[in-house]
């Protein structure tokens, strides 16, 4: 993963998490990883959409660990409830799923970043606190997706605004780098820019694909099969 | 009438026959006959099987039994009328039957000829209306050409047939030959029925039938309506059902095939945590490729005839998957873009799994990085790793897995190699290829 934080994030108070999966196994499995890190505290959990919705709401959690992949409508749906009542909480979409299609709904629905369910519960941790910090925080894969989604190939012309559907070359460099596996950190140095302002392209790239139309990225979905 | 009645008699005779104290006939020893039931034979019959049946029921010799249909036959036709309501009440048989001598048949074949011939004859004397008599010969043998098309096996293929298509349904998956005997039989009825018709001499009485027949059909079907739409709403039903099982069968069959499998492994190598890994890692790629790969289960279903051509991205994904598995480390890989491989991209593809194969031997870490990126000008792969790395200038000469493998194969083909390394700060080597135009 990406995110090495090399200062010292301890923040003076513990992170609020909600947890939602409809796999009671795995968020089980994610208490007990983040049980261990003290910069987080796992205050409630949800297996539906319907719970999620309700639980948020109760709990007024910080963070909320989002599944992509659930009965009725998934992540996306439960973004679609709770962003409008609670504009506040931030979302990370935590996934299990390959397809592009999917995180790409989470991350437009207004999740702050996507991390698979194999990331270890110190980086887990890590990325739940840069979330809560207002940055965006992205796995290589779902910088490949971004990456594929906005890449200028022949029958990806810019529809709309092409201010906002495009990714100046700086924003694509740092995603490049992020899909090669590089941490914020080696990417700075790489640029010879500051952190700061790799998480200012990075969160730039977020707006951009939430705000991207919507046309443009079924379109590349269904030309690669997708949906 | 009474020719069935002894045939049906005879039967009974039989079946009591070879109840326990019976062996007298040398035949019913071979088998416990007394549970057996009448079936007609499916191999080897020359009409439908009545009388081969019959004949291995009865443990006779197959040209008595056909003889005696032949001399029914000729009495009046009565012969010809228990082989029919035989053929339609008794079954066919299902299990394995000894095969029929050649013989066997050309003697079927000659009572047969005997009795129509003999038949012929005495038919000539009882004076019948030419015109009525012989259409409704040719009805006769048209509908049993039908009918014996539409034979048991037959129609239960139509049945078969009708749950998937139509087309199938009437040909019953017989192909040609047999379309061309069905059309065959229907138009020797057809044929028959007209010329019934066009001889009747009265042609009110004719009309009179007609509307008859037709108002009787139409009520028939007006009253089995509902009939009619249930079976057709049960048909959908079933299918659909049926279609949902299979799915479910083939998901069982899957994670059976592979996960249970790899599960049953891990239990019985719980000690060897390397293995554990190499196996949970092969069965993630391979069921996450099942379920979200481009072809896989939960996509759209493609269709499986045209051949997948290989493509960059897939090829790369097979090769992570293979050092994955023979090294025990995790190659992480994210492809943007894809396009078909051509002999460049190739020796790309070669020259990035040698550097990943680099990267699990030397680096000592657990997870390496595959990044290609396709463009339209040039192809770009970089595989790096948070490893031991090394110094570029002390590495011995006779070493030649990056010099020749990567450097001298990319740069055969027009390709660019760069390597960034430090001991201790990891490896990072990159490829480009350019497009050929």
């Amino acid at each position: 993963m990406l995110i090495v934080t090399g200062e010292d994030t301890t923040a003076p108070h513990q992170v609020r998490v909600f947890l939602v999966d409809d796999h009671a196994l795995f968020r089980t499995g994610v208490r007990a990883e983040l049980a261990a890190a003290e910069q987080v505290e796992v205050i409630g959990e949800a297996g539906s959409v319907a719970e999620a919705v309700a639980g948020i709401a109760h709990f007024k959690p910080e963070v909320v660990l989002l599944d992509v992949h659930m009965p009725d409508g998934g992540g996306a749906e439960v973004l679609r409830q709770v962003r409008g009542q609670q504009p506040d909480v931030v979302f990370l979409a935590l996934s299990v799923s390959d397809a592009a299609e999917d995180v790409i709904a989470v991350i437009r629905g207004g999740a702050r970043g996507y991390v698979t369910k194999t990331i270890s519960g110190r980086e887990l941790a890590d990325a739940i606190v840069r979330v809560r910090a207002g940055d965006a925080v992205f796995s290589p894969r779902l910088a490949g997706f971004v990456l594929d989604a906005f890449s200028e190939g022949p029958n990806s012309a810019p529809v709309g605004d092409p201010e906002l559907d495009l990714l100046t070359p700086r924003e694509r460099e740092v995603l490049r780098l992020l899909a090669r596996g590089y941490a914020y950190k080696e990417i700075a140095s790489e640029l010879f820019i500051s952190v700061k302002t790799v998480e200012t392209h990075v969160s730039s790239v977020l707006r951009k694909t939430q705000l991207s139309n919507r046309y443009e990225l079924s379109r590349w979905a269904s030309d690669r099969r997708l949906v | 009438m009474d020719p069935v009645r002894d045939q049906l008699n005879q039967q009974r005779a039989a079946e009591v026959d070879t109840g326990p104290g019976a062996a007298t006939k040398p035949m019913a020893q071979q088998r416990p006959r007394s549970v057996e039931q009448l079936r007609r034979r499916r191999s080897g019959r020359l009409v439908a099987g009545v009388a081969s049946g019959v004949a291995e029921h009865l443990g006779v010799p197959v040209l008595w039994v056909r003889g005696g249909f032949a001399v029914l036959a000729v009495c009046g036709g009565a012969g010809i009328l228990a082989y029919s309501l035989l053929w339609v009440f008794v079954p066919q048989s299902v299990g394995a039957e000894k095969p029929v001598t050649t013989r066997e048949r050309q003697q079927g074949f000659g009572v047969i000829l005997l009795c129509l011939g003999a038949m012929v004859a005495v038919g000539g004397l009882i004076s019948m209306p030419a015109w009525l008599g012989a259409p409704l010969v040719v009805v006769l043998i048209g509908a049993a050409v039908v009918w014996r098309e539409a034979d048991e096996s037959q129609r239960r293929r139509w049945r078969q047939g009708a749950r998937t298509n139509v087309v199938g349904a009437l040909l019953g998956g017989g192909g040609r030959k047999a379309m061309i005997r069905v059309l065959a039989g229907a138009a020797l009825v057809i044929a028959g029925i007209v010329a019934v018709l066009m001889g009747s001499t009265s042609m009110d009485e004719v009309r009179f039938a007609l509307l008859a027949v037709g108002a009787t059909l139409v009520g028939v079907a007006v009253l089995t309506v509902p009939w009619w739409v249930r079976l057709v709403r049960d048909l959908d039903i079933e299918r659909a059902s049926r279609i949902r099982s299979q799915e479910r069968a083939e998901i069982a069959a899957h994670l059976h095939d592979s996960v249970l499998q790899t599960l049953a492994l891990i239990q019985k190598q719980a000690e060897s945590e390397r293995e554990v890994r190499r196996l949970a890692r092969g069965q993630e790629r391979e069921l996450r490729n099942w379920l979200y790969g481009p072809d896989g289960y939960g996509s759209q279903r493609q269709a499986v005839d045209d051949a997948p051509a290989a493509t960059f991205s897939a090829e790369l994904t097979r090769i992570c998957g293979e050092v994955e598995d023979s090294f025990a480390i995790k190659v992480q890989q994210v492809v943007v873009g894809d396009c078909d491989v051509d002999e460049r991209l190739t020796a790309q593809l070669a020259a990035a799994r040698e550097a990943v194969v680099n990267a699990a031997k030397h680096a000592r870490v657990a997870e390496v990085s595959v990044y290609a990126e396709v463009e339209a000008a040039q192809v770009s792969v970089f595989v790096r790793d948070r490893g031991a790395g090394f110094d570029p200038a002390s590495v011995p000469a006779d070493r030649h897995g990056l010099a020749d493998s990567i450097r001298g194969r990319m740069q055969r083909h027009g390709g660019k190699v760069k390597v960034r390394t430090s001991p201790g700060e990891g490896t990072e080597v990159q490829m480009e290829m350019p497009r050929a135009a």
